[in-house]
């Protein structure tokens, strides 16, 4: 581990954003739209959990550990948490794009689009 | 009642939510103890609201650690940081959680029959009252994560409320945008989180506000927050999703969802004023704020005037007047390096802006509920396929006409007292934009007698002879909020001084809000 460059997850969390936004901006297919999303919450996930680590570190549990750094567990919590919430979000999100092809018969942005103005 | 005051905090954010899990339990057995339970729970929650809103005003701010052996010990005895949870109230909180308790109630009572005939109402309820928790712990919440967390629990319920009525094609779309960008923001909000984390190793704002450089980092975390945050509350250019979300959603949840726009209006002042307040670049911030608040009141008000829909020509409105608040606050904050002119307007113009909160949120949800009624009644949101429907829904054409003239900024009612304080003191800062403001309110005025003309006024129309008044649950709704209007336009004075000023201060003297946490008297 010592010899991999510790931004590394960064660079990745960082490339796995970009490519969220290009497809939450240019793809029409809804549930494209929505596997973007799901992109994005993993690089914000992995940027946490990169963010918590330490070279060499532990898993951070009081009881049993050895000797040395521990990573940080703060942000473990967090990204537990977080993937959580987007499973719930992603769920509904899924839900409603199967309700939007019953009613539509469409899962083109453009098509299945009736608000507007 | 001393002790019910030390736990407010957490009972007030607690309680809806056992609420919202006993909701399907009680409702398997009847229909009526269920409607009891929610309107019972927000009824306290609102009275443990003001009480402790009263508490607040006169004795500073309210901290509330979860799980310490007092609420108060914030700092856990051998540490030097906080670690636990901690909940922190203070005049601004305060403030829109009063809003928020009044809204709810009124809400939760008008959907008793205006979703009566709907399928899933027990999840309605279960959904509503989870959406009320969101609201209350993105205001009281100490914590940068936390805001996430409730942030995300109100969009998660408000999204799957505003796709509630299945039956209808439109209303899945507007749920469906509504949730992609609720959990854009989410994560642009988290991510920001990391970014402090990373760097000052604390969740809590009063910490974080401490320790806080302005480096590029936290200047990338700022801007992440305030996008995060102005996409939620419909800011122009990012308002697209705004409408269509607003217009489909049941009458009851858009005046709900109103406020929550409010409630992230409130993450994005404590986020300017408290965590980035001392090393902010105020002026550059201030001007961005000013700018787009100018241009979301213009585009918001030009787009109304052509609307057909009723519920989609009063979402435009929500938006352009979301405009006058960041326009108040923004002059605020543009001149919060420099305490003379913030003595002589800048506080003014940001309680003319907090003020305007205030009354948004009670005519917004008020003429919002008319709309619903004018669909319950006709099953048409067209205006064009309305029309003299005074003859059938008298209180609601009074209710509209106060709502109406509140908006508008008519004298003496409450809309002009805030419009006033915002254009009295914007007009020191820059004259121009008391006139874009001026003419944005003519405009209102303009097309909401447009729309009252073709909705209310004229003959009764054949195909409407049948149906019958509004159900009175839906009255009572309306009449909270109208008595709210009346409220406030009888003692402006009042409400200025006992939570204007308090609020605005709170906003401006971030020192409190730190020492409330650190422990250091002040």
């Amino acid at each position: 581990m010592e010899h991999m460059p510790l931004n590394f997850p960064f660079l990745a969390a960082a490339l796995l954003a970009a490519v969220s936004f290009y497809i939450m901006i240019f793809k029409k297919n809804l549930i494209k739209l929505i596997m973007g999303i799901a992109m994005m919450s993993s690089a914000v996930n992995l940027f946490l959990v990169a963010l918590g680590y330490r070279a060499g570190g532990n898993a951070p549990i009081y009881t049993d550990v050895p000797e040395g750094p521990m990573v940080l567990p703060v942000p473990q919590a967090l990204t537990l948490t977080s993937i959580v919430i987007n499973v719930a979000v992603l769920a509904l999100m899924l839900t409603m794009v199967m309700q939007i092809y019953r009613h539509t018969g469409s899962l083109d942005s453009e098509k299945s689009r009736k608000l507007k103005g | 009642m001393a002790a019910l005051i030390t736990q407010a905090p957490i009972l007030i954010i607690a309680i809806p939510l056992v609420a919202a899990f006993l909701t399907p339990l009680i409702g398997m057995a009847s229909k009526k103890a269920r409607n009891a339970l929610v309107i019972v729970s927000l009824v306290f929650v609102a009275f443990l609201v003001f009480a402790l809103a009263r508490d607040v005003v006169i004795n500073g701010i309210h901290v509330y650690t979860l799980g310490a052996t007092s609420p108060g010990q914030t700092i856990p005895t051998g540490f030097m940081v906080p670690v636990r949870i901690i909940l922190e109230i203070d005049a601004m909180s305060a403030f829109f959680s009063i809003i928020w308790s009044i809204v709810s109630l009124a809400a939760a009572i008008y959907s008793l029959s205006h979703i009566a005939n709907e399928t899933g109402q027990t999840r309605f309820y279960t959904l509503l009252l989870l959406m009320v928790t969101g609201g209350f712990g993105m205001m009281f919440t100490g914590d940068l994560f936390n805001l996430f967390v409730f942030l995300e629990i109100a969009s998660i319920s408000g999204g799957a409320l505003i796709a509630f009525r299945t039956r209808f094609g439109d209303t899945q779309e507007g749920g469906f945008k509504y949730i992609v960008v609720s959990a854009i923001a989410g994560l642009m909000v988290l991510f920001a989180t990391g970014i402090l984390y990373g760097q000052y190793n604390s969740l809590n704002i009063a910490i974080l506000a401490q320790a806080i450089q302005y480096t590029t980092l936290d200047q990338i975390a700022l801007a992440l927050l305030l996008i995060a945050f102005a996409m939620k509350t419909g800011m122009v250019p990012l308002h697209l999703w705004f409408p269509d979300a607003y217009s489909v959603a049941p009458a009851s949840i858009t005046g709900m969802l109103v406020i929550t726009s409010h409630a992230c209006m409130y993450a994005a002042f404590r986020v300017c004023f408290t965590l980035y307040g001392a090393v902010i670049d105020a002026p550059v911030v201030g001007w961005i704020l000013i700018a787009f608040g100018l241009l979301t009141m213009f585009i918001g008000v030009t787009m109304a005037v052509f609307q057909k829909d009723v519920m989609r020509f009063m979402s435009y409105h929500a938006i352009s007047q979301l405009g006058y608040m960041w326009l108040g606050v923004g002059v605020g904050l543009a001149v919060l390096g420099n305490p003379g002119l913030l003595a002589t307007y800048g506080r003014d113009a940001m309680s003319g802006g907090i003020f305007h909160i205030l009354n948004h949120a009670m005519y917004k949800p008020l003429l919002f509920f008319t709309g619903g009624a004018l669909f319950h009644l006709t099953g048409t949101r067209d205006l064009a396929k309305m029309g003299g429907l005074a003859h059938k829904m008298k209180w609601t054409t009074i209710l509209y006409i106060i709502g109406t003239l509140s908006i508008s900024g008519i004298p003496p009612l409450n809309g002009f007292s805030s419009k006033i304080l915002i254009y009295e003191s914007v007009y020191q800062f820059n004259p121009i934009f008391t006139v874009i403001g001026i003419i944005v309110s003519i405009l209102t005025l303009a097309s909401f007698t447009k729309a009252f003309h073709s909705a209310f006024m004229g003959a009764e129309l054949p195909e409407y002879k049948g149906v019958k008044g509004v159900p009175r649950s839906m009255i009572v709704g309306m009449v909270i909020l109208a008595a709210g209007i009346i409220f406030i336009t009888l003692f402006p004075a009042q409400i200025v001084n006992w939570i204007l000023h308090p609020a605005a201060d709170a906003l401006i003297d971030r020192g409190a809000y730190i020492n409330a946490v650190t422990g250091v008297i002040p």
